[in-house]
């Protein structure tokens, strides 16, 4: 009974306290002193449609790390605050919320997006307005080829991933004679390329590097050359509908060796389409099994806690980026003397961390904000369930 | 270099045959209605489709109620493919009184497109129904008949390799042999297939003796859509997964096996699809012997329809084509 009652007599002068506090802060915000400078941070993630999950997982992880620095802001005199944007995985959408943003004063960097392809066109809009950038999820090439000075990623570039898998296959699964199948198109056609010179470089020997057309559906043919040339290691380059159909046909055909793909394969469909053939598959993926060190346990633990969710494989990635935009923008309020910096400061800071670690990653941007220190990860299928278990990481 | 080609010869034999004979049942509806129509069905690639999402349905379904366990996987093929292609037929039958027939006198061209946007429809129905349904449009069905066989060719000779097919094609091959053998016996030696060959040869004439034209056509499309989704539910069973696009590649592919094999012409169909289905497999697993690794497999399409060019230079009228003269 005396340690409720204490509690309620706590809880009570908490809650005037906090009303006294929010009248100081109301009459005092007139002289610009105290903690009444509010800072926003935007997220723009898809947040409803399809991948909704994902993109909600993202918001969730930046938000988390937000609450985390609240406190050292505080003490710095400057209020956090959250902006969530919904992109809905749509370009068009994404540019128009860029837009709010780069009018919006107050909001002095973003965490976004899930989507490339949303990423591209709104990153014009944020170098317009100087408005750093950190994505926690985007892989291609052009995100950071054009040479934005506000764009930055913390997740590993596509052209990484045919290099981080011949790696892989040639090290850790001793493949000496390789198989090269790819779909023509943009996405497959890189990366076995990318795949095949990294494997020749480091002394495989490619037996054959053969195409197949997207949208049918035997490959009978070109599995009769595997079956003849006898490889250790077939890698496909190519999307999950047809990696899935391939790699069941191959097994019908008794070629039980390894299979390898880009993230193109991690889909749970691919599960589906090849049911008990999908065993012994591997694929490489830029985002890391939070579950496998102790900070991802411990992050994953306070995330469930906060939100009563399970983690998702961006949860992590939005956590840490956010991270490293608040540790760019502590950098500028420090550099200018405890003042608001302008946002081409906070920019500039971004960019020049380097070497921070987050949960998952360790983050360094190079001079275009790629992460010098993004990595690969292998997962393997050993049974017909999705997702893989993670194999190993290969980094630059 | 020759030796290699031998060597993978049986399986490319095994493959391209099971390809081949898919291609064929579906040229069959594309030269069936061409023959009594003059028209290019390109709805019937669609059809094919729609029977392989029949009869996935149909297969879940009864696993789901466990009638798959408890009677034999033959039986239940069978089934499926009765119940099927009785759906697929009368769907063509619909699809001819609803989308051609009142089309029927005007423009070839008019039909054609009524065609193409028939086609779509299906497409896009199919995909919707599936997606409501299951949340994503790639369909897998139950696995079925998946024991390995082993020819050994190499005991016939050394420089053979040996080849290895599933029950799965084994079945779709008799199947496919069945249904072939009993459409030609219809054709030729029935009274409806007599009517039928009369009324491909004179619409007018063939309605002056007493044939009614549009049951013949009627049953024309029940034929051919029948054929054709029982082959898409084989299709199902042999790859395993399907999607509402299968229909567009393959019907593209059994189309021009009909014209290879002479279009209007069932028996030319037959051995159109075949040959497709084998020059494919082939060129797909010997092009890069053959030109010395610059074309690769992904040339098989060029290499099959460059055939197919060749072929209708020399003989325009398709392999088994009658050269007719224009009718006025």
């Amino acid at each position: 009974m005396g340690i409720k009652k204490g509690l309620k007599v706590i809880a009570a002068s908490a809650l005037s306290l906090g009303l006294l506090a929010g009248c100081n802060a109301g009459g005092s915000s007139g002289s610009g002193e105290g903690s009444g400078k509010v800072i926003k941070i935007a997220t723009q993630t898809p947040l409803s449609g399809g991948s909704a999950t994902l993109g909600e997982s993202i918001k969730l992880g930046a938000q988390l790390a937000l609450e985390d620095n609240k406190k050292k802001f505080e003490d710095l005199g400057y209020k956090l605050q959250l902006v969530p944007y919904d992109d809905q995985a749509d370009p068009k959408k994404g540019v128009a919320n860029a837009q709010l943003i780069g009018s919006d004063k107050s909001i002095l960097g973003v965490v976004g997006h899930l989507n490339s392809g949303v990423s591209i066109p709104s990153s014009e809009v944020y170098e317009k307005y100087k408005v750093p950038m950190v994505s926690p999820a985007n892989t291609a090439t052009e995100v950071t080829d054009r040479g934005l000075k506000t764009v930055n990623r913390i997740v590993a570039r596509d052209d990484f991933q045919g290099p981080a898998g011949a790696d892989f296959a040639m090290k850790k699964l001793g493949a000496k004679k390789i198989f090269v199948i790819q779909d023509k198109t943009a996405y497959g056609t890189g990366l076995a390329d990318a795949f095949k010179k990294a494997a020749e470089d480091a002394g495989a020997e490619i037996l054959g590097y053969e195409g197949i057309t997207v949208g049918e559906k035997d490959f009978n043919g070109v599995l009769t050359q595997v079956l003849a040339k006898k490889p250790d290691l077939v890698f496909f380059g190519g999307l999950y509908t047809e990696g899935g159909q391939l790699i069941r046909q191959a097994r019908d055909k008794g070629i039980s060796i390894p299979f390898m793909g880009g993230d193109g394969l991690d889909s749970s469909t691919l599960v589906e389409i090849a049911g008990d053939a999908v065993n012994n598959v591997y694929y490489t993926s830029v985002a890391a099994d939070s579950s496998k060190t102790s900070e991802g346990q411990a992050f994953a633990s306070k995330y469930k806690e906060k939100f009563n969710k399970n983690v998702e494989s961006y949860s992590a990635y939005g956590y840490d980026s956010m991270s490293v935009l608040l540790a760019g923008l502590e950098a500028a309020i420090k550099g200018s003397d405890g003042e608001l910096p302008a946002r081409e400061n906070v920019a500039e800071e971004v960019r020049k961390i380097q070497d921070f670690k987050g949960v998952v990653t360790q983050v360094g941007f190079d001079d275009i904000g790629d992460n010098k220190f993004a990595k690969v990860y292998i997962y393997k299928f050993s049974e017909p369930k999705y997702p893989g278990v993670q194999e190993g990481e290969i980094s630059k | 270099m020759l030796a290699d080609i031998l060597n993978t010869l049986p399986q490319v034999l095994v493959d391209g045959l099971a390809l081949g004979a898919i291609y064929a049942v579906i040229a069959l509806g594309y030269t069936m209605v061409y023959g009594i129509l003059e028209l290019i069905n390109f709805a019937h690639g669609e059809i094919f489709m729609t029977g392989a999402f029949i009869g996935v349905a149909m297969l879940i379904l009864m696993t789901g109620m466990g009638w798959l366990a408890a009677m034999p996987a033959i039986l239940a093929l069978i089934l499926v493919l009765v119940v099927t292609s009785i759906l697929t037929g009368f769907m063509g039958v619909g699809i001819e009184r609803m989308a051609y027939r009142p089309l029927r006198n005007s423009p070839k061209l008019i039909t054609l497109i009524s065609a193409i946007g028939v086609s779509f429809l299906l497409q896009d129905l199919v995909r919707f129904i599936t997606e409501y349904k299951r949340g994503n449009y790639i369909l897998t069905g139950p696995s079925m008949f998946n024991s390995q066989f082993t020819i050994k060719f190499s005991s016939v000779s050394s420089s053979f390799s040996d080849a290895f097919f599933k029950t799965s094609t084994l079945i779709l091959i008799i199947c496919v042999v069945v249904m072939m053998v009993a459409l030609d016996f219809f054709v030729n030696k029935t009274k409806w297939g007599m009517a039928m060959r009369a009324v491909a040869q004179d619409r007018d004439t063939a309605s002056l003796m007493s044939i009614n034209v549009n049951k013949v056509i009627s049953l024309t499309f029940f034929i051919g859509s029948a054929l054709g989704g029982a082959t898409g539910v084989l299709f199902a069973v042999q790859y395993g997964t399907i999607d509402p696009y299968i229909g567009f590649i393959l019907g593209l592919k059994a189309f021009t096996a009909a014209v290879l094999g002479g279009i209007g012409n069932i028996r030319g169909a037959m051995a159109g699809g075949i040959m497709l289905g084998l020059l494919e497999m082939f060129a797909a697993a010997n092009l890069q012997l053959l030109t010395n690794g610059v074309l690769g497999a992904e040339y098989k399409d060029v290499f099959a329809f460059a055939i197919l060019i060749i072929v209708l230079i020399f003989k325009p009228e398709g392999l088994f084509g009658k050269a007719v003269t224009e009718k006025v």
